[in-house]
């Protein structure tokens, strides 16, 4: 996999830490490997929204990686239930179901971004970037919100 | 079953197998069933609800599936079966998750269900009300099948348009 310039955070130059909810254990494997490439840490993986609500309270990742269709719940509403707790939470939608209300939703309900299956690891990069803004270094050691 | 339907699983497909696969595919057959299903090798089931309503069973014969869980997880997986029915059940969700936001995005609505595994030899048969179509796409990896069936749903339909027009 092709390796990109590790993302660390601006306030203790550490890995960004993430957690991944999806139902499928593939796609999980999948993005972990990604996010290693990126040089950050999977500190958790969920299989549906309810433990992804349970995971973040324990572990209060950076940045969490949330598919949509799961059974129980669903990601949206788990996305919905995090941001309501915890307005500075970062929950970014992975799925490959993206048409425009499904992502709006998801956008309306807190989410930061969406990024579309097959997830392709240059592009999650730049929307981890994006949705980390001034709390992630880029290799250049400037914020990547900074102008 | 109407084309308009049909050609965003194509698309979707065609365009999610060559990224994921890294290869070229290409359109080996198309037929609509006039007997009941019957499953090649490790398959994936999703339903669909909302305007259509239906099922989709994407399919793959097991060798063929072996070697796509090798290439997607990047590494030998012989004697991992739980890694090579999660491959397919996450390439259905992909394929069919990428052509359902096309139909979306033209205007019909429905959703779909989490992919699971679908274990019986047999699925459903096409009916007059539920036509079934099977298509089969070829890859450097192998033969890949999706057997579609879903119909309108008419009573959704007049709903909508009885919204729309109040």
């Amino acid at each position: 996999m092709e390796q990109f310039a590790p993302l660390v955070r601006s306030k203790d130059s550490k890995p960004v830490r993430y957690l991944i909810v999806d139902d499928s254990i593939f796609a999980r494997k999948n993005i972990a490997k990604m996010i290693e490439s990126f040089g950050g840490e999977v500190v958790g993986e969920a299989g549906d929204g309810c433990t992804a609500i349970t995971e973040y309270e324990r572990l209060h990742p950076d940045l969490v990686l949330m598919d949509i269709t799961m059974p129980q719940m669903e990601g949206i509403e788990a996305a919905e239930r995090i941001v309501r707790q915890h307005p500075e939470a970062r929950v970014v939608m992975v799925s490959s179901v993206g048409y425009q209300e499904n992502i709006v939703a998801a956008l309306q309900k807190g989410a930061r971004h969406f990024v579309q299956k097959p997830v392709k690891a240059d592009v999650l990069y730049e929307v981890v970037r994006y949705v980390m803004g001034e709390e992630v270094l880029t290799p250049a050691g400037t914020a990547a919100g900074a102008k | 079953m109407k084309m308009e339907l049909i050609q965003p699983f194509i698309n979707s497909a065609d365009a999610v197998l060559s990224e994921a696969l890294a290869c070229e595919t290409r359109i080996a057959d198309v037929n609509m069933e006039e007997e009941t299903y019957r499953r090649k090798g490790v398959a994936a089931l999703i339903e669909i609800t909302g305007d259509i309503e239906g099922r989709i069973v994407f399919d793959i014969d097991p060798p063929t599936a072996t070697q796509v869980a090798a290439h997607l997880a990047g590494g030998e997986v012989e004697g991992s079966d739980d890694l090579v029915r999660e491959t397919a059940c996450e390439l259905a969700n992909m394929v069919i998750g990428n052509a359902i936001t096309s139909l979306n995005d033209q205007g019909f609505r429905f959703k779909i269900s989490p992919p699971e595994l679908h274990t019986a030899d047999h699925g459903l048969s096409g009916s007059e009300e539920t036509e079934a179509l099977v298509m089969c796409f070829e890859t450097d990896k192998g033969s890949l099948y999706m057997n579609i069936a879903m119909h309108y749903n008419r009573r959704r339909k007049e709903e909508r348009a009885a919204t729309v027009n109040a």
